[in-house]
Formats: C-alpha cells, sequence, structure tokens
C-alpha cells in the first residue's frame, strides 16, 4: 500500500474534524478510529516490503534544497508499528473514556494531528522534515495536555511543555545547521560519517550534543524533565500514547536515527569525541533522580511518569554506550507495558470517579480484576521479572553497561524501580479500599479493558516478535529466550528486583499511610522551585528592567529629546499658521519634504 | 496594468471623499486589485514596464515594474488592504475618512514597491505616510496625540536621513532609475551605506530607533496598524535589498558588525521587552518589531557575501509571513477589544471557552508568529538560519554572521515565552468579569482572519508558491 497514506489518512481525519464534525463528537471518535486502524493496516503491509518512495520538494532554491520524503527501513518500519498500534488501542481505550467529555470531537481531532505528527517524525527522510513534525507533535501535545484549558493546572502544564520543549529545539535547530554546514546535505541517506574524521572532535561532539538537545527536550531528560510530570494533567489516554509511549521516545529514536546515518558504532564513536559519554551520563542521572522522585509520589500517575523519564533514561544511557539497538529495544518492549500501566490507571481513576491519589484507593485487585491483574503484569514487566519483554531489553542495556561505573547506577535504578511499583500496587490495588471513591469503584466497560488485555499479551509476546523490531539489520541484536544463569549481570538484575520487592512489602503492606516521608524526593529535588526563581530573576526581572531602560533611555532620553525639540517647531508652526487641525500639520509636512527634495537635488547638480 | 493597481485604490479613495460609499467602494477596489495583481502577476506580458517623464533635468520618470521581490511585495500589500478594509470599528460618521486613509496607504505602498525611480520610490512611501499620521492623530485610541506626533518626528528623521543617502548614491551613479543603480565609488560607500542602514532602518523599527513602532500600533485604528505593520515597515527591507545592496555592497560590509549587534538588540532586548508587556496590542506590537531583526539577519548574510543565495529568497519570504500573520494579529486583537472592552492581559482569561472560533484563529495566528511549521514564518525563519550558515566554513572559526544566527535563534524561545504567556493569560484558565458574556467572532468579522489565515498555511504547506516568482 502507498506509504504516504500514513501522513495522509490522520491529517485528512484532523482537518474533517476540525472543519465540520465538530458538531458530532460520535462520528468524529469514529472517524478518527478508523484511520487509525487504516494506519496499523497500512504499517504491517509496509514490513518485509522494500516499498520506496520520491521525495517532494519542499523549499527548492539554489543553495538550498529541503525536500518531504519518506525513510521506509527496520527502523521506521518497526517504530510505525509501536506509534499505530498502540495508537489503535488508546483511541479504542478513549471512546469509553473520554465518552462524556463535552470537547469529546476537539479531543480525537487533535488525537489524529498528534498520529499525523508522529508518523511525520518516524517516516521523515531528513532532519529539517523530522524537525518540522517534532515541532509539530509539540503543538498536538500542547493541545492535548490542555484539553481542560479552562482549569489552571491544565493551561500552564501546557505551556510548561511547549516552552521547555522549545529549549531543548534551540539546541536541536543549532546542531541541524551545523551538520548542514559539514555533510552539505539534511537527507539521513545522503550523510557520511566519515566526513567527520578530518575534523576535530571537540567541533562533531558538539555537533552531535547540540542535536542531543532537541532529545533532551522531547524525551524530558535532565535538565528539561520538568514538564513531563506537570503533563499528566492531560487526559490519560493521551498520557499513554504521547507521554509515555510514543512521543517522548522520539528523541530516542532521532539519536538512533543519527548514529545510524553516521554509521556511528562503537567502532567509530571516536568521531564524535567524548560526545556519548555525556549523553550516556545524562541518561543515567536522569533514570536514578527520576526513579527516586517517583518512590515518594501519591499520584498515581506522577508516579508513572516519574517512571517513564527513569526508564527514557535507560534508553538514552543506551544510546550513549553506543548501544543504540538496545536502547531501540527497550523503547519497543516499554511502549507497550508503559501504555498499558496508563492505560490501567486511566482505568483505575475513571473508577474511582477522578481520584488519583494512590492512598485514598485499595483493594481494587477485588473490585476490578481485570484492570488490576493486567496492571500487575505491567509492572512485572517493567519490574523486569524474568520472561516478560521488559526482562529481555533491560538486560540488554545492562549488558551494555557492564564494567562501567553506569552498570551500578542502572542496577540501581532497577531497584528503586521494582520498588516503587511495588509500593504503587500494594497501596493501591492490595488491602482495604480507603475512601468512597474506591469502595464505589467496579471494573471497567470492555471497550476499556479490551485494549488492556491485548497490551498485557504484548508485554509478554513483543520480544518473540521480531519482524515488528524497530531495529535495522545492521544492528545485532542479540538475545536468547532463556535466561543465562551463568551470567553476573542476570543475578544482580534479580538481586535488584527481589531487593525492591521485599522492601516494598515490608513497609508497605496493610499501611494506610506513607511510613517514610523524604521531602527531597517529594518535593522533586525541588527542580520547578528552582527554574521557578531563574525564570523570575533572569528572564522576568531581565525582561522589566530591559523594558525600563528601553522605555527610559531610549525613549526619553535619546529620542524624546529629538521629539520635544520637534514639538518645539510644530508648535511654533501651529501659532504661525494657526490652522488647529492635524491635516494642517501633515500638509505642512508634506510640502517641507518637497521643499527638501527639491533643494537637495536642485543643490547636488 | 501596473498604473492600475496603484490608481485603483487612489481613485476609490478620492471617490469615498468625493461621496461614494465608503465601504463598499473600499472593498470593491480591494477586490479589484487583488484580480488586477493575479492577472499581471500570471502573464508577463500584461505586466509590462510603464514609463512617463515628469522632470527632464534631473531625469525624473515616474517609472513602474515588476521584479520578483516587488511581485511579492503586491501580493503582501493587495491581501493585507483586503483584510484591513473588513477590519477593526470605524467610528459612527468618520467613515470617509477611515477607508480613503486605507486605500491612501495601500496605494501609497503599493506605488513603492512597484516604482523603479528612485524619486517616487521614495514619494509614493511619503504618500502613505500622510494618511497613516492623520489616522493615528484623528481616529486612534488612548494617547493619540503623543503616538502620532512620535511616529511622525521618527519616521520623519528616518525619511531626511534615507533622502540623502539616497541622493548621494543616486549622485555617484548619475541617475534616478534602478536600472542605472550600480555599485558606487568606494569610497563613497560606507557613507552611503550607513544613511541607508540608519535611514530604512529607522522605518522598520532597527534598534534602537524602534521605540514610535509599539506605542503608534496600539493607538493606530486596525487597519493603519495592519498596513503599516504587515506591509508598510517591508518598505525598508526593501529598500536596503534592492538599493542598498546594489550600490553599496562593500559599505554594507563594513557596517555588517553594527548590523548584527543592532539587529540582535531587535531580538533579544525588544524581545525581553515584549515579555514584559502587560497590553495584547502593545505586545503584538513589540513582537513585530523584533521579528525584524530575523530579515536583518538574512541582510547581514547577504552583507556578508552578496552572492549567498539563500538570504534573499529568506528575507522576501519571512517579510511576506510575517506581513501576513502580524496583520491577522492586530485585526484579531481588534475583536477581542471589540468583544471584551479591553486589552490588558490581567483582565482577560477564559475566552476559548465563551469565543472558541476567536481562540482558534489567535491561536493559529500566534502559532505563526512563533515560527510554527505549516505556518508561513516558519518556511521564512528556517531559510533565514540556513542563510546564516551558508557560508560558514566547518573546522574553521565562525564569522559575525554565524555567531549572530546562534545567538539569534534563542529568540526562537523568547517569541514563544511572550506568546504563549499572552494566550494562555487571555484564552485559557478560568473566566473572568470581561469574558465571561464575551461573543465569539461573528462571521463578518471572520473574513479578514480567514483571508489571512488560509494564505499563512498555504505558504507554510507550499512556500514554493512564493518562491516561484524569485526563481527567474
Amino acid at each position: 500500500m502507498n506509504p504516504w497514506l500514513l501522513l495522509i489518512l490522520p491529517i485528512t481525519s484532523a482537518v474533517i474534524i476540525h472543519l465540520g464534525l465538530k458538531r458530532s463528537a460520535t462520528a468524529s471518535a469514529l472517524l478518527s478510529s478508523l484511520c487509525v486502524i487504516a494506519t496499523l493496516i497500512v504499517s504491517f503491509s509496509l514490513l518485509g516490503s522494500d516499498a520506496s518512495v520520491v521525495a517532494l520538494d519542499w523549499i527548492n532554491i539554489s543553495g538550498l534544497n529541503l525536500e518531504i520524503g519518506l525513510e521506509l527501513d527496520q527502523l521506521s518500519k518497526g517504530m510505525m508499528i509501536v506509534v499505530t498500534g498502540i495508537g489503535v488501542l488508546v483511541h479504542v481505550f478513549s471512546l469509553g473514556y473520554m465518552k462524556d467529555d463535552e470537547a469529546k470531537a476537539r479531543y480525537f481531532g487533535c488525537l489524529s494531528l498528534f498520529m499525523f505528527s508522529m508518523t511525520g517524525i518516524v517516516l521523515a527522510s531528513n532532519f529539517i522534515m523530522m524537525f518540522i513534525f517534532w515541532e509539530l507533535v509539540g503543538l498536538s501535545s500542547y493541545l492535548l495536555i490542555g484539553h481542560w484549558y479552562h482549569k489552571d493546572s491544565a493551561a500552564d502544564a501546557a505551556k510548561k511543555a511547549f516552552l521547555t520543549n522549545r529549549i531543548g529545539d534551540f539546541g536541536f535547530m543549532i546542531g541541524i545547521l551545523m551538520l548542514w554546514g559539514i555533510m552539505g546535505t539534511v537527507v539521513f541517506a545522503e550523510m557520511d560519517g566519515s566526513q567527520f574524521s578530518s575534523l576535530c572532535t571537540c567541533l562533531t561532539g558538539m555537533v552531535v550534543l547540540l542535536i542531543f538537545c532537541g532529545a533532551v527536550g522531547k524525551s524530558a531528560q535532565l535538565p528539561l524533565h520538568v514538564w513531563l510530570p506537570d503533563a499528566m494533567e492531560g487526559p490519560t489516554p493521551v498520557s499513554a500514547l504521547i507521554h509515555a509511549a510514543t512521543m517522548v521516545a522520539a528523541g530516542v529514536y532521532m539519536m538512533a536515527r543519527l548514529f545510524l546515518s553516521l554509521g556511528i558504532t562503537p567502532d567509530t564513536a571516536e568521531l564524535i569525541g567524548s560526545a556519548p559519554q555525556v549523553i550516556a551520563w545524562i541518561g543515567g542521572i536522569t533514570s536514578l533522580f527520576a526513579a527516586l522522585m517517583a518512590t515518594q509520589q501519591n499520584d498515581i500517575k506522577k508516579i508513572l511518569a516519574y517512571s517513564t523519564l527513569s526508564q527514557l533514561g535507560y534508553m538514552v544511557m543506551a544510546v550513549g554506550l553506543v548501544a543504540p539497538e538496545a536502547g531501540m529495544f527497550h523503547l519497543f518492549t516499554h511502549a507497550w507495558f508503559k501504555a498499558l500501566l496508563f492505560l490501567g490507571s486511566g482505568a483505575v481513576i475513571y473508577a474511582c470517579h477522578h481520584e488519583q491519589d494512590i492512598w485514598k484507593m485499595g483493594g481494587l485487585l477485588k473490585k476490578m480484576p481485570i484492570t488490576a491483574i493486567t496492571f500487575l503484569i505491567g509492572t512485572m514487566a517493567l519490574t523486569a521479572v524474568p520472561f516478560t519483554a521488559g526482562f529481555y531489553s533491560k538486560e540488554g542495556i545492562l549488558h551494555a553497561a557492564h564494567h562501567q561505573p553506569l552498570f551500578w547506577v542502572a542496577a540501581f535504578v532497577a531497584l528503586l524501580t521494582t520498588f516503587y511499583m511495588f509500593r504503587l500496587f500494594i497501596v493501591a490495588f492490595l488491602g482495604k479500599a480507603r475512601e468512597h471513591g474506591s469502595k464505589e469503584a467496579s471494573e471497567v466497560s470492555l471497550i476499556m479493558s479490551v485494549p488492556l488485555v491485548i497490551l498485557a499479551v504484548m508485554s509478554f509476546a513483543a520480544p518473540h516478535i521480531s519482524a515488528i523490531f524497530p531495529v535495522p539489520s545492521s544492528w545485532s541484536l542479540e538475545f536468547d529466550v532463556m535466561p543465562h544463569f551463568d551470567d553476573p549481570v542476570f543475578w544482580t538484575s534479580i538481586g535488584a528486583f527481589l531487593i525492591g520487592a521485599v522492601l516494598a512489602f515490608t513497609i508497605y503492606s496493610g499501611k494506610d499511610k506513607d511510613p517514610l516521608s523524604i521531602p527531597l524526593f517529594r518535593n522533586k529535588f525541588y527542580f520547578d522551585e528552582i527554574y521557578a526563581w531563574i525564570i523570575k530573576i533572569f528572564q522576568d526581572a531581565l525582561a522589566a528592567i530591559v523594558h525600563f531602560l528601553d522605555a527610559f533611555l531610549i525613549n526619553t532620553l535619546l529620542v524624546g529629546g529629538l521629539t520635544r525639540s520637534a514639538t518645539g517647531i510644530g508648535n511654533f508652526f501651529r501659532r504661525y499658521a494657526q490652522s488647529g487641525s492635524l491635516s494642517g500639520y501633515a500638509f505642512l509636512m508634506a510640502v517641507g519634504v518637497l521643499l527638501v527634495i527639491y533643494f537637495t537635488v536642485f543643490a547636488s547638480k | 496594468m501596473l498604473l492600475a493597481l496603484i490608481l485603483i485604490p487612489l481613485l476609490a479613495a478620492i471617490g469615498i471623499l468625493g461621496g461614494l460609499p465608503a465601504r463598499l467602494s473600499a472593498v470593491v477596489a480591494s477586490l479589484a486589485n487583488i484580480l488586477v495583481a493575479t492577472y499581471a502577476l500570471s502573464c508577463p506580458a500584461c505586466s509590462d514596464g510603464f514609463s512617463l517623464q515628469v522632470l527632464a533635468d534631473p531625469n525624473i520618470n515616474l517609472s513602474l515594474g515588476i521584479t520578483g521581490i516587488s511581485a511579492i511585495m503586491v501580493i503582501l500589500s493587495v491581501i493585507v488592504t483586503l483584510a484591513a478594509v473588513y477590519s477593526g470599528k470605524c467610528p459612527e460618521g468618520r467613515e470617509k475618512l477611515w477607508y480613503s486613509s486605507t486605500l491612501f496607504i495601500a496605494a501609497g505602498a503599493i506605488g513603492a514597491f512597484l516604482s523603479t525611480d528612485v524619486f517616487f520610490f521614495y514619494a509614493f512611501h511619503e504618500l502613505a505616510l500622510i494618511p497613516t499620521f492623520l489616522m493615528i492623530g484623528i481616529l486612534g485610541r488612548g494617547d493619540r496625540k503623543q503616538a502620532a506626533w512620535k511616529i511622525t518626528i521618527y519616521l520623519a528623521f528616518g525619511s531626511i536621513i534615507l533622502l540623502a543617502g539616497l541622493l548621494l548614491a543616486t549622485a555617484h551613479t548619475g541617475s534616478f532609475a534602478f536600472s542605472d543603480l550600480k555599485e558606487i565609488p568606494v569610497a563613497a560607500q560606507n557613507t552611503v551605506a550607513l544613511l541607508l542602514i540608519i535611514g530604512f532602518g529607522t522605518l522598520v523599527s532597527l534598534f534602537p530607533l524602534h521605540s514610535w513602532a509599539a506605542p503608534a500600533y496600539a493607538s493606530a485604528p486596525t487597519p493603519v496598524a495592519m498596513l503599516h505593520a504587515g506591509v508598510m515597515k517591508k518598505f525598508g527591507l526593501y529598500g536596503l535589498l534592492v538599493i542598498g545592496m546594489k550600490v553599496a555592497p562593500q559599505g554594507m560590509l563594513h557596517w555588517l558588525p553594527w548590523i548584527c549587534v543592532l539587529l540582535l538588540g531587535n531580538i533579544i532586548w525588544v524581545g525581553l521587552v515584549t515579555i514584559n508587556q502587560k497590553r495584547l496590542d502593545l505586545m503584538l506590537g513589540n513582537s513585530s518589531v523584533m521579528h525584524m531583526g530575523y530579515i536583518f539577519l538574512a541582510i547581514a548574510a547577504l552583507s556578508a557575501n552578496p552572492d549567498n543565495t539563500i538570504a534573499v529568497p529568506a528575507a522576501v519570504l519571512l517579510m511576506f509571513a510575517h506581513g501576513i500573520s502580524i496583520a491577522l494579529l492586530f485585526s484579531l486583537a481588534s475583536v477581542v477589544e471589540q468583544k471584551t472592552g479591553t486589552l490588558e492581559i490581567a483582565q482577560l482569561g477564559g475566552l476559548a471557552k465563551t469565543a472558541p472560533a476567536l481562540a482558534f484563529l489567535f491561536g493559529l495566528a500566534g502559532m505563526a508568529s512563533i515560527g510554527l511549521p505549516g505556518l508561513a514564518n516558519f518556511a521564512g525563519e528556517v531559510m533565514v538560519f540556513f542563510a546564516g550558515f551558508a557560508d560558514w566554513t566547518p573546522g574553521e572559526s565562525m564569522g559575525w554572521v554565524q555567531i549572530t544566527t546562534i545567538i539569534a535563534l534563542w529568540g526562537v524561545v523568547i517569541s514563544a515565552v511572550y506568546m504563549l504567556r499572552a494566550y494562555r493569560n487571555s484564552f485559557q484558565g478560568p473566566l473572568v468579569k470581561a469574558t465571561e458574556n464575551a461573543s465569539d467572532i461573528h462571521n463578518c468579522e471572520k473574513i479578514p482572519s480567514y483571508i489571512l489565515a488560509i494564505t499563512l498555511l498555504v505558504v507554510g504547506i507550499y512556500p514554493k508558491i512564493i518562491l516561484q516568482f524569485l526563481s527567474n
């Protein structure tokens, strides 16, 4: 099937919904869902085929040729299955979750816009096209986080997400421009990493790190991670699709695409100097900080959001360890089980009448067995229980980090992951219902539970369907179905899991309020407070000072002097001409200008 | 045909003063102008030059012609004119002045872009300024007298310096005709370039000669703000591209560091000033000043290397995009004021609830102005950035233009800050007193917005529609 359909279908749906269908919410929802199902079918039809398409010119002038083309390799085709597959499930789930929302049509219109933008990132054949869609997913994310824009918190979160991403894109754009300066092209297929060999690694490393800035923003890495937890203000299915499975992983995808295009492998990594180490450490530190923050959150979605940050940190770390195949594999498995966890939390929130505090839940295992069991499967996959999808991909990352200091960071994060996920599960699903929301909770309808079941199946099955891995064949991705019992990495991973799980059970089993209180973690290392302070001092105060100087120095002194003297002349003319009307002044001015022209022309002869 | 483009609005304006129905004539004239422009641009044969000798010594001709750049500026002018006559709220009984001035400004702007004679190029611009002053002074809002004086003094100052520069340049080339413009002796280039940069720069609100713009636009009646910020301000940039680079490329290169510093003044300094604005109209006025910096960045790239093939298309596309987007924003701001009675951002809030269509259009225009892909401004901006890096040799240290480009890119963050803040505080959040009973944008008021919004989308998705005029 024609690959362009992947872009045409969702944008058509978004446009039709916006232009006409807004009045009919049900029709909008159906159209949007049918389009995403169609794109899933198209994505499947592309697997295995070697379809290629002719790129279209977007800007083509002498010296600059920017095109819209599709890059169809295993990396993008596999990623398309993830995007459209989870997209379908999230659309279906939304049919139930957003049933009574008053702006359902707008919601589905924005989902279609998101599918369009995300597809563009995945299939982009060059960096400018990727940047275009990169910003457009930012827009769809902004619109969906701000879906309930009349709430201050949602409106602020949407703005914060957009602005934080813009900061990352500032570096991203400089990186793209410099890469263009070096390569003479922005097209992935035309790039040649060997061009780097004649240049100082300080420059090439800088270019890679500047491009990585884009990923820091989009994939919410330290220090630009602050927008993602706030983005949970959006409807929960959106959090599952955009802020867990697909968009936030785009940074990892983009870095993988960069490494693939430049041919960066462990053997050629010296071409980009110490950039990989910087990337790996940013990923490692993000995963550690986020995991620590997650241990003390009470909002079910916030816990999952910090968990997402932490797992994205893992993926970025893998890329930095020049093991992009491990990063992409973890992206792939994580997408399914994290979407499962988010949709599961959505089902819980829905059933508990929009209660999000886990300490007000409890006992949900009995009341919502399907949700609870699928949630447990997701938790097991996230905590890397053997034979789940997360186990294989996390092993890959631990192997890539083996014999390096980051290995211990990664192992400790694995321990923390188990701890905070079991804390969540114990408090919310086990024990007794604590408040009336959870007392009245009952299992959600089929339209919401079927997507959970499918995702739960994928949490086991995903690593066995190698045809849909977003990993190109030139990268060797190897893993065995059976664990290696003589492998220290395996035992480290099991040890981390057991310690985390035992700690969680000992501390939280049967408790009605959090026995631990670590303000530093609960307050997210005070990042938000520090940034608010920085914005106040360095942006708003500076803006006020500059505004004052602008008004005072430039306007009053420099130009005001000019104006005052001219007003004096004006007053003279007014008295002289006694016209009293502005048109009189204008006439005088016109005459004056003409006289000036006349005399100057005359004089110059 | 080209003469008709000037005469239609001119005669309609005179007709309105003579008693023709004002609004109807203005609409008919601007629609007719769009048709004529389309016709003239679609067949090269119909857009033949026109020349009429006005004075033998010195040889001054009313000569008109169309080049790639002026074609794009004419398209910009006719589109914004049509939107402008539909925009704003004309005070009862002042229709004659309101609509005739709007058409006079349009005629002057189109005349300036079509002139191929330095004298008329200058004179048409002055023609357009007089109704601008009148409209601000008589029908403006707020502190209109002060604003009218300020813009008058500033622009008169700029115009005189510009005139000196133009006369000095033409004294060397010995002719007023554009076709005779050529590189003047190097010894004179620095002076000429300086005079042109200050002269044209004042008209474009180049830092630090920018402080007339925001208060003038805030006070100006809506069609004037749209036409001045959207169209007239491009006159100075057009002049630098068409005359400045032609007669004094060495001079432009000489002043390159200054151009770079001043344009960063527009982007960073004025950008920060914009963040601190408390009124929607002043915020938009300042943002328009700020965005001039990006077009100057393309001019800086061209000054550094006149063979930079990306810089001219980049500058012209961004001039076009900025003109459309700022006109749309001013048009919508006036709707906000009509519906809520205020433009103080602190008194607004939640408008998207009561006026969703208005919120959508304002959001689209705001996103265009902060360079969201898919809308025209992004195409222009990204080309400017590429122009900035076109002459970079990897491995060597960066030049003025590259470093300026990198700093200028931070403006992309600044503009997102002020635009999203204003949008969040005016259109999102809970409803407040001024907005709880506000009605949505009326179908009739949507006309100018749709004209401009569709233009932004079409050019953003398919920039070739504009760039094609520059290819030959």
